[in-house]
């Protein structure tokens, strides 16, 4: 069984966000770039499931400009096998990766898409769930764990949901979106770096995927949140205890 | 004003005892940071009544608390026989009620404690090995209050420790006997930044990470940084010369400090505070006042060159089978990476084993193979495909001489600050583990590790001997971990470390000062000549003795000389 993987390239989790001057966006230049922390789980599940035997390759695919081939080289030195690289300088909402994702499947014919339950940049949430519907096939999202069951041909997902956790079996083909607690992603060591240098990654574009690229919708303004109030020096414990009390009702 | 929204309250702790912050968030935690905004609506930071807050932290968090006064108390002569050596100086008066009247005029009622518990933690370090009975600490808002202090007590020969964030490593920072805890923490204002040349004027009281941050909303960074910048104050930093993990990038405190202001034993202000790049009228007297540990005067306002913070990073975390490995590894480094190279610390597999087991949370990211050493590696540019490229090829080489058996680059921010963290984590993980001998040694690096082995011989199942540090300083932190302070272990460590440093032409404090801790070991560094000369620079700019008596220079009981010669003829 073939495994694929989307990861996307976002703005460091760790980075202060800039909301540039015209609110047009945020801030890119000259910041750090790195995997979304939700697709370097999604992957290293990939590869847990394919160090049990339960698959034989795992496929990764980034999408955007030139520089998704980073993500790639970092995805390719965790492990994967090989990377597609979908070229396009144009932006890409859910939709648009939907239906490319729904193409690459109809060439590549993984058992198994894995994602990330959402990118930590547009916080959307809808990729993987537009994907299934488009493919007609099961989905577990939030997994909070994931075991193929090679024999009967199914994978069982389980989610955290409020207060439990429910248990799921899909049949394969399946699309799994993955959340914070499913696994810790390994590390990119020297060996496999040096090894990622010669894996290959594929460039295909939206056009030989056949998929046309609509914008479905304007950004009409990106703002900052409202900044965070100064502290306050107050003059006694009295006066916190008094106002831990009776304005934050915490004790 | 405090507005304390519906959601959950937090209070957090620094390390000094009368600094907290209590944040009240609305969302998760784990919401606000996936958003990357700070959705606290208030943090509150408030000062003194220890015990009120404890009781109120505790009631925050359902009786669970955590504070310094549990640690239980050991006898100090045996976690530090020198407190055997060293008799109260009977120059000195004893705090009277009249003293305490004095102080509260001059800094206000609320700024002199007296209580036990309020004194509890500026009385221990913070390794927990040097406590003093102090019983009055005095928390001056502005120099002319430091100036009316040191001149009172100057008069009425009241001996004072000046304490940062006491944080220091060697028992310089909490009184040896009854000193009076003269502390910075209040005077935490920044006074200026110029924008265009990077130079920061603040008081000395404020906190290293603080002031980083604050750098950072204008695109620099502090020239210095380590394990306890959360803690630890410019002026304590200053005092002590800290070095840390960039002094290979950005040089030396003494280098980037261009002013200072000082307050002298008598109360005189010697202010020095400018921000100039070049200035060669006459001796540079701020020089003698870094590394100085408080005995010379009170540093209370600090001009500093801070560089510009680059954006682009990245962390390896290398594994070596011999320490000559990492000595090539850090000569490829030095002519492979060049001026993007920032860091370059070794920690051995104990120091790993330490911080892995005394830690949450962390993992060893080398999982699959054991390494006797350990490289952590960084680089700071302003390109990324430029730094990213000499990385790799700087890696490759490393891998293709064998000098590197494997390791790990780095993918992100979060992967940068785990790696950091097995270094960082070390001297605390230590300090949970039992009691902890420390040395702060400068030793040629081509024989650096022969100390580590050397004491391991002699030490055998006694304790575990662990070396890590700044090696592209030549700096090494030898850590003795054992289960309790014990005399036996105690003399197979010294003096023998000093003399074998010594044999070695290295320093018997590298970066961390002597303090009270290593006192008597300067001549094992120094001349009895240099030691004369700045025994002379004492007595003129404290002629009393007032300030930090019992730490850097020698006690009057030791035989003034005798060792370096001892160490000199062997040699
Ligand atoms: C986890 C950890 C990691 C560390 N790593 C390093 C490291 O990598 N490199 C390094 O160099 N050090 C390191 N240190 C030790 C370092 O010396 C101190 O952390 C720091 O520089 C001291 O600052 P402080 O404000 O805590 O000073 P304190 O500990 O309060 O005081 C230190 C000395 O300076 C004096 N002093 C403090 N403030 C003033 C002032 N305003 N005027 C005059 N005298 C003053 C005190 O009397 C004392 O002698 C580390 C410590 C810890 C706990």
């Amino acid at each position: 069984m073939k495994i694929l993987v989307s990861v996307k390239r976002v703005i460091d989790y760790a980075v202060k966000i800039r909301v540039k001057p015209d609110k047009t966006g945020v801030e890119t230049a000259n910041v750090k770039m790195s995997m979304n922390p939700f697709c370097e789980i999604a992957l290293e599940e990939a590869l847990r499931v394919k160090e049990s035997g339960a698959a034989s390759e795992v496929v990764i695919v980034s999408m955007g400009n030139e520089k998704c081939t980073e993500v790639l080289r970092t995805g390719l030195a965790m492990g994967a096998d090989r990377g597609i690289h979908v070229a396009t300088e144009r932006p890409l909402y859910p939709l648009a990766v939907a239906k490319l994702l729904q193409a690459l499947v109809r060439k590549e014919e993984p058992g198994l898409l894995l994602l990330g339950k959402q990118a930590i940049d547009d916080d959307c949430n809808q990729t993987g769930q537009m994907v299934a519907g488009f493919l007609n096939w099961p989905q577990g999202t939030f997994a909070s764990k994931v075991k193929v069951d090679k024999s009967e041909n199914c994978v069982h997902v389980e989610r955290e949901i409020d207060g439990g956790l429910e248990s799921l079996r899909l049949q394969l083909p399946a699309v799994i979106t993955t959340d914070l607690r499913l696994n810790q992603p390994r590390y990119a060591t020297l060996p496999n770096i040096m090894k990622a240098k010669k894996k290959p990654i594929a460039k295909v574009t939206p056009e030989e995927l056949q998929v046309e690229i609509t914008e479905d919708f304007d950004i009409l303004e990106v703002v900052e949140p409202d900044k965070r109030k100064a502290g306050v020096m107050l003059s006694s414990v009295d006066e916190l205890l008094d106002k831990l009390k009776n304005e934050a009702h915490v004790l | 004003m405090v507005s304390f929204a519906r959601g959950f309250c937090r209070l957090k702790f620094t390390k000094a005892p009368w600094s907290f912050e209590v944040h009240c968030s609305v969302g998760s935690e784990l919401f606000v940071r996936h958003k990357q905004i700070s959705a606290f609506t208030s943090v509150v930071r408030c000062h003194g009544e220890y015990s009120k807050l404890l009781s109120c932290y505790s009631l925050l968090t359902h009786g669970q608390r955590r504070h310094n006064s549990e640690i239980p108390e050991v006898d100090r002569v045996k976690k530090d026989p020198r407190y055997d050596r060293t008799l109260r100086d009977a120059r000195f008066s004893k705090l009277s009620n009249q003293d305490l009247v004095e102080f509260k005029k001059i800094v206000g009622d609320s700024s002199v404690l007296t209580e036990a518990f309020e004194l509890e933690a500026a009385n221990r370090d913070w390794l927990g090995k040097y406590v003093g009975t102090s019983q009055a600490l005095l928390r001056p808002r502005t120099t002319q209050q430091v100036s009316e202090i040191l001149s009172y007590c100057n008069t009425r020969r009241l001996a004072v420790v000046p304490q940062g964030g006491n944080t220091g490593l060697v028992g310089g920072s909490v009184p040896v006997f009854d000193e009076v805890i003269l502390s910075l923490g209040a005077m935490d204002n920044i006074i200026s930044f110029d924008e265009g040349n990077g130079i920061l004027v603040c008081e000395a009281g404020c906190i290293l990470e603080k002031l980083d941050s604050f750098l950072a909303e204008k695109g620099y960074m502090m020239p210095l940084d380590f394990g306890a910048k959360g803690s630890c104050q410019i002026g304590g930093n200053i005092s002590t010369n800290a070095g840390g993990i960039h002094l290979l990038r950005y040089g030396s405190l003494r280098a980037n400090i261009l002013g200072l202001e000082i307050v002298l034993a008598n109360g005189q202000v010697i202010d020095s505070l400018r921000s100039l790049r070049k200035d060669n009228t006459g001796y540079d007297m701020k020089q003698i006042f870094i590394g100085a540990e408080g005995t010379l005067g009170v540093v209370t306002k600090v001009s500093i060159l801070t560089p510009a913070r680059l954006s682009s990073r990245n962390v390896v975390f290398l594994g070596c089978k011999y320490f000559t490995d990492c000595q090539r590894a850090l000569k490829e480094a030095r002519s492979n990476l060049g001026e993007i190279l920032s860091a370059f610390e070794f920690l051995d597999r104990k120091a790993l084993d330490m911080v892995l087991s005394h830690s949450d949370g962390l993992r060893d990211p080398l999982p699959d193979s054991k390494h006797s050493f350990y490289l952590l590696v960084e680089t700071t540019g302003s390109c990324f495909n430029h730094d990213r490229e000499k990385l790799d090829n700087f890696l490759e080489i490393c891998m293709d001489k064998g000098v590197v058996a494997d390791g790990v680059v780095a993918q992100d921010n979060q992967q940068f600050r785990s790696f950091w963290q097995l270094r960082e984590g070390i001297t605390e993980a230590l300090s949970k583990a039992g009691a902890v001998y420390k040395y702060d040694l400068s030793i040629p690096v081509p024989y650096m590790y022969n100390i580590v082995e050397n004491l391991q011989h002699r030490l055998g199942d006694l304790a575990v001997v662990m070396g890590y540090g700044h090696l592209g300083d030549g700096n090494l932190h030898l850590n003795i971990s054992a289960p309790r302070y014990d005399s036996k272990i105690f003399s197979l460590i010294e003096p023998f470390v000093y003399e074998w440093t010594a044999s070695h032409k290295g320093s018997v404090s590298a970066e961390h000062g002597l303090g009270f801790m290593k006192a008597d070991a300067i001549y094992y560094s120094k001349s009895p000549e240099m030691v004369q000369w700045m025994t002379r620079f004492k007595q003129m700019f404290d002629c009393n003795g007032i300030l930090n008596p019992y730490k850097v220079l020698p006690g009057s009981s030791f035989k003034e000389g005798s060792r370096y010669r001892n160490v000199s003829n062997s040699s």
